[in-house]
């Protein structure tokens, strides 16, 4: 056990002790060691203005990714290498490309945003992503800029690549990385002369440890990404006296791919999850690549979105429609469910005390099987969807074999339209069933009016969205798809 | 590099106007050196604050305990309204804004007291210990709750021009129509911050994330109760500001400067982003009621607008705010007999402010609605109708408000952008398109902006400079505007250097500060580059005179034929360096350093009657949008833009493109994406980023044209002919919105006009859909 975090901080090993634990990376940089150039929006991992890139030993190699640092607790950096935006230019003072790019074609006006987006492109850079608009929109999609209308920003990151590589980029990253990695984990303890409580922070490095701290500690906060938990922090002042980190535990951040189902470790980011779930459902692809943004998705796990039942898991309704097996863990002992049977009641999952998410398998697409999926946001990129549906059918026959329909935004939890899967089992696959299905959703749901939208647009949209998933299975001759349209209308 | 070496290649040197120079503080920017007022380094005395906010948005306060507060952890002081030693007042014009609530609360996160403690946890902990009685009242929250309580903030408003009523009687056509505008947030990505040091005497300096840091330094001495000159307020840059930091910051300004002369210690108050959405004002939401008549080609005979808002609580700048919005009702079009009527609601909401467009972008969304909804009448192409209207040489050149449009160039930019939009040729395209697309629906729509310049409250169309010429020949140049990112600084500096035709490294640019030059307006109202240019040029050129007579003595030469160029001074029969005869003329006593003034001439208003010329001039532009819908879920895409924009002849291309890009995109997201969602009790439910959804890079259109208007040139004598640029894009969004309506219509083949209401967001835009489709007995499955 260490009480001392360790990490690489612009070149320069860091070491932290006595600090509580949940000081998130940004208060961290700005207010202890007076690096001002990570800039707080909004201190929820929406405007990426505190964006930083995080890069992390795997194997021989570093991989660097573009996080919020607003919403990361510091002991997460623990055996890894931190880049702000102080770190960019050379020693004598020479702008990095994407900088020198950004300065060169106006990218910056009021340049309060400009360290995020600065540090979204380096991570692109440094990862050679490719500067198609489409990609670059992905890789700036949560980083808000209300100045410039985003073109030159656009520009400078398709034009970074032209400038001389910068002189620097450190080569020895791996082996200081390598030091860093004591194996053992954290312990951090802190009294908080506010509160007057005992903080405790631990970081399990496999799943043994993870599941004796999990018995040791009932009732601690399991910390998988910290995307929603970071915000409990930041938003609602909540003091987490004992928290248990996820994803220092290898063994649950695994992928792995059976014949007829995919295995997910619960401490797997989204964006290591994107790939596989896209290769088998091109759609859910596209559902994830909208969910949060880069910065989100680097750090946030399908597995932490699970566990703790948020309802607003936009990755929920796919997961349930296509079907999905949920393991959890209590000390040596792991039992299965269907993950629909987890979500009890708003915000109440079938998880006893020290009892944890493991892993989930997520099944294949059989070989008649239609996927589906829709999100409704006011934007497109890095909302939350006021209504999700996503619809899993298998037609045999011209006939429908089976259907599992799952609505996010419709209930207090991701929920199945039993009555409408009902309506269509064993019904012809056209427009008249579809239609008969659209009534029987009004059995199903009784959403609610919010800020997102009104009861009486979440179930028009929820049946429209339905009959959609009818369209696009169909040999049809006009397009369903606004954003497809807008492809081809640039085509 | 790359700005230089084409301005090298120009053959000059850099910094001369018209050239596109980088933002002055680009690399800093992308260095994370730029500072804000919060990566102001800590003093170790530094005291954190915490603004305790209303949870009722109307109710007498009944008591208030602040005992727990007190005794919290960490906590240095607790003040309130009883605590302010002058008046409990931060409002810029009419004393109805209190500092801390007193007795009664108007709006759900109003100010009731300030927590100073040694963190902010701690501050922000013991503010929630607060125990507070409140006598709860009903809540007039909306528009239509405040007309049927009779609440207004000032009388009703008309202007006139002809007989309207008369006129719509007599007109062959006639249509009437409602709809609703929503507000928008300004969304600076640095929030509201000050923060305050404790000076001799009592005094205060004070580090504002301001506009207006004359306003700021007023209003605290204000609640301080001491003269003007005991309060220093300096901002060197702010994160944004939109119009946001015009009146908001005088509040966390003053709770600061409160705690520091109370406490003796500096201090900082930054709201995070929740509590800077629930806690400052925002546009104000607008709900307009237009009765139009016509003849049979669609030209105006007369017309009559109800326009109405949401002021909020208190008086702000809603009456200039919505003065505005009656003066651009006729946008580019001779209304000929109008009657404009404005109701300014009072609400038991936040009080809205300043924002960019300032109440003309509300306006003139009422007239294009208008345009639509004619050439829907007449099944006529909008455009036609738009064309048909505009002002022109003449007779039909009267504004609304009498001022007489003297430069009509909305005609051939118009002209000039339908050619290379290609418009004529899209608009059947689109029409096309349609029959054969059941579900999604394409539109397009050209709409044109003319927005009128100059404060229209007269005496703020002043400026002041302060430049200094040091013996090195270098050069320090201070004036009152501020730079909020829109490239203020580095036009002003541009217009120094080529005053004494010197590279503009040499001029440097410092923080607005209220002791270097006073009594300043707003940066605001687009005016920061006409008026403060024009104030430093006076400055500089007064410097360039005395030298000029200097060097005419000192080297005997004919001062006529003294020309500085290119870093030099040629005399008549030699050059010597500028810093040379700058230290010639040190040693010869001659003054260095002057101020510069600058007024706008020819404007005047009498608000009593709504006549005048409140504006020196006006700037131009126009756009098309093509937009595509889903008229299943009422998603949209945004598929091109093209722009053409009058700046007059611009000061910095670069910096003038940035800001009309920048206002479109800002304009958009006013018109489709960003809600301001209030709940019965009168609470903003979309107070973050996570619910208040501003446009992001996917949401700009993939073809997105723009272009400065190469004809332009301000025939009024503005700073070398440039027109201001600051707020006139962002209107040029309505042409999204009316492209958005003109896809709905098509649902119903063009037979009713929707009722679109903006944010046009999926649930808006279905419901325009599905009330076409009833309209029109389209069925939901037609052509599936």
């Amino acid at each position: 056990m260490s009480d001392v975090i360790r990490f690489i901080l612009n070149g320069e090993v860091h070491q932290v002790s006595g600090i509580d634990p949940t000081t998130t990376v940004l208060n961290y940089l700005r207010y202890h060691v007076g690096k001002t150039g990570t800039k707080e929006g909004c201190a929820e991992g929406d405007c990426g203005a505190c964006t930083v890139v995080l890069g992390t030993l795997k194997g021989e190699e570093v991989q660097y990714r573009a996080v919020n640092a607003c919403i990361l607790f510091l002991p997460v950096l623990d055996g890894k290498e931190l880049i702000t935006v102080e770190g960019l230019a050379s020693a004598d003072g020479q702008l990095h490309p994407v900088q020198q790019a950004m300065v060169d074609h106006h990218g910056s006006q009021c340049g309060f945003c400009t360290p995020g987006f600065v540090m979204a492109l380096y991570a692109h850079y440094r990862n050679r992503g490719d500067v198609s608009v489409t990609s670059i929109n992905d890789a700036i999609a949560g980083n808000l800029c209300r100045c410039t209308g985003y073109g030159p920003i656009l520009t400078a990151a398709q034009t970074m690549y032209d400038y001389p590589a910068p002189k620097e980029e450190r080569r020895d990253a791996v082996e200081r990385l390598r030091d860093l990695q004591s194996g053992e984990p954290l312990d951090l303890a802190y009294h908080c002369p506010r509160t007057k409580t005992d903080k405790r922070f631990v970081t399990p490095k496999n799943l043994e440890q993870l599941s004796a701290f999990a018995s040791e500690l009932q009732g601690a906060t399991f910390l998988a990404g910290g995307t929603d938990v970071g915000l409990w922090v930041t938003k609602q002042q909540q003091i987490l006296k004992q928290t248990i980190l996820t994803t220092s535990v290898d063994e649950i951040k695994g992928i792995v791919e059976y014949d007829d189902e995919i295995e997910i470790g619960a401490a797997a980011s989204y964006t290591d999850v994107y790939e596989v779930l896209e290769s088998a459902y091109p759609e859910f692809g596209e559902l994830i690549r909208r969910l949060g943004s880069t910065q989100i998705r680097n750090s946030g796990t399908m597995g932490g979105n699970i566990a703790n039942g948020s309802p607003i898991g936009d990755s929920m309704p796919a997961l349930i429609a296509i079907g999905t097996r949920l393991v959890l863990r209590r000390g040596d002992k792991t039992r299965e469910l269907p993950l629909e049977d987890y979500f009890l009641g708003y915000q109440k999952q079938d998880r006893q005390p020290g009892e944890f998410v493991e892993r989930f398998f997520v099944k294949k697409p059989a070989p008649d099987t239609i996927f589906k999926a829709h999100k409704i946001s006011k934007r497109f990129d890095q909302d939350i969807s006021a209504v999700c549906g996503a619809f899993s059918f298998e037609i045999k026959d011209e006939e429908i074999g089976l259907a599992r329909i799952c609505y996010g935004g419709m209930a207090a939890i991701p929920k199945r339209a039993t009555a409408c899967e009902a309506a269509l089992l064993g019904q012809p696959w056209t427009l008249q069933s579809v239609q008969r299905a659209m009534e029987a959703l009004e059995k199903d749901y009784a959403p609610i009016d919010d800020m997102r939208a009104t009861a009486q647009y979440r179930l028009s949209a929820a049946k429209n969205i339905l009959l959609k998933a009818y369209l696009e299975s169909v040999v049809r001759p006009y397009p369903t798809d606004v954003l497809a349209a807008d492809e081809v209308f640039h085509a | 590099m790359l700005e230089r070496n084409k301005a090298q290649k120009q053959g000059g040197r850099v910094g001369r106007v018209h050239q596109e120079l980088a933002h002055d503080s680009a690399r800093k920017h992308v260095a994370g050196t730029a500072d804000y007022v919060d990566d102001t380094p800590e003093p170790t005395d530094l005291l954190h604050l915490y603004i305790a906010m209303s949870e009722r948005a109307h109710a007498r306060i009944v008591n208030m305990d602040l005992s727990d507060v007190r005794s919290a952890h960490g906590v240095v002081c607790v003040l309130s309204a009883k605590d302010i030693p002058g008046t409990n007042d931060v409002a810029p014009v009419a004393g109805d804004d209190p500092l801390f609530a007193d007795g009664l609360v108007e709006y759900h996160g109003q100010s009731l007291f300030v927590v100073a403690a040694e963190t902010i946890e701690d501050a922000r902990a013991a503010a929630k210990r607060a125990k507070i009685e409140y006598e709860d009242f009903a809540p007039s929250t909306t528009i239509k709750q405040a007309h049927q309580s009779k609440l207004y903030l000032e009388p009703e408003q008309v202007m006139t021009l002809g007989e309207s009523a008369a006129a719509l009687d007599k007109a062959p056509h006639r249509v009437k129509g409602t709809f609703a505008v929503g507000g928008q947030d300004h969304f600076y990505l640095e929030g509201q911050v000050a923060m305050t040091f404790p000076q001799e005497d009592g005094d205060v300096l004070v580090y504002s994330s301001t506009q207006n840091p004359s306003e700021v330094q007023h209003l605290v001495a204000h609640v301080l109760d001491r003269p003007n000159n005991a309060v220093t307020v300096e901002v060197r840059r702010m994160g944004g500001g939109f119009g946001g930091k015009e009146t908001q910051p005088a509040l966390l300004a003053a709770a600061a400067a409160l705690v520091t002369v109370k406490t003796g210690r500096s201090a900082k108050l930054r709201l995070d982003r929740d509590d800077d959405m629930v806690l400052t004002g925002k546009r104000h939401d607008f709900e307009i009621d237009y009765d139009v008549g016509f003849d049979d080609a669609g030209v105006i005979q007369g017309i009559e607008f109800d326009l109405s808002s949401r002021c909020g609580y208190s008086t702000d700048l809603s009456r200039a705010i919505n003065d505005r919005a009656m003066f651009h009702c006729d946008n580019t079009y001779f209304l000929k007999n109008a009657t404009i009527r404005s109701h300014r609601c009072k609400t038991h909401t936040v009080s809205n402010t300043a924002f960019r467009g300032f109440g003309g972008p509300q306006g003139m969304i009422g007239i294009e609605r208008v345009m639509d909804a004619i050439a829907q009448k007449l099944s006529l192409d909008p455009l036609t109708v738009r064309v048909r209207n505009l002002y022109t040489e003449g007779e039909r050149n009267v504004t609304p408000y009498h001022q007489t449009v003297e430069e009509i160039i909305a005609p051939q930019l118009m002209s000039d952008l339908v050619e290379s939009a290609n418009y004529i040729a899209r608009r059947e395209e689109v029409r096309a398109y349609n029959e054969t697309s059941p579900v999604l629906k394409r539109g397009i729509a050209l709409t044109p902006v003319k927005f009128g310049i100059s404060f229209t409250t007269t005496h703020l169309n002043q400026a002041g400079a302060l430049v200094h010429v040091y013996m090195d020949g270098s050069i320090h140049l201070n004036h009152g505007g501020t730079e909020m990112g829109q490239g203020l600084f580095v036009k002003v500096a541009q217009i120094v250097a080529d005053e004494f035709q010197v590279d503009v490294s040499r001029v440097k640019i410092t923080a607005t500060n209220t002791g270097k030059v006073p009594n300043t307006s707003a940066t605001a109202a687009s005016s920061g580059t006409d008026l403060n240019g024009m104030a430093a040029r006076d400055a500089a050129r007064q410097i360039k005179d005395r030298l000029v007579k200097f060097a005419s003595e000192f080297y005997q030469c004919d001062a006529a034929k003294i020309r500085f160029e290119d870093g030099l001074v040629h005399l008549e029969n030699q050059s010597v360096p500028f810093e040379d005869l700058v230290k010639q003329a040190y040693l010869g006593r001659v003054p260095l350093s002057s101020t510069g003034f600058y007024k706008t001439p020819k404007i005047h208003y009498d608000r009593a009657t709504h006549r005048g010329r409140p504006f020196y001039y006006f700037a131009y532009g126009a756009a098309v949008s093509e937009v595509v819908i889903d008229t299943l879920t009422g998603e949209h895409k945004v598929l091109r833009v093209d722009i053409l924009h009058d700046v007059g002849k611009s000061i910095n291309p670069a910096i003038d493109l940035g800001q009309i890009e920048g206002g479109f995109i800002q304009g958009m997201g006013w018109l489709t994406s960003e809600e301001l969602y209030f709940d019965d009790r009168g609470r903003l439910r979309t107070h973050s980023p996570s619910t208040y959804k501003i446009p992001v890079c996917s949401d700009r259109p993939k073809e997105f044209n723009i272009k400065i208007w190469d004809s332009g040139r301000n025939p009024e004598q503005t700073i070398h002919r440039s027109k201001a640029v600051g707020e006139p894009p962002l209107m040029l969004a309505i042409s999204v919105f009316s492209a958005l309506t003109d896809a709905v219509a098509s649902v119903g083949n063009q037979a009713v006009m929707p009722q679109l209401d903006a944010p046009a967001t999926p649930e808006r835009i279905l419901r325009a859909v599905e009330d076409v489709r009833e309209q029109t007995g389209t069925d939901l499955a037609a052509g599936l």
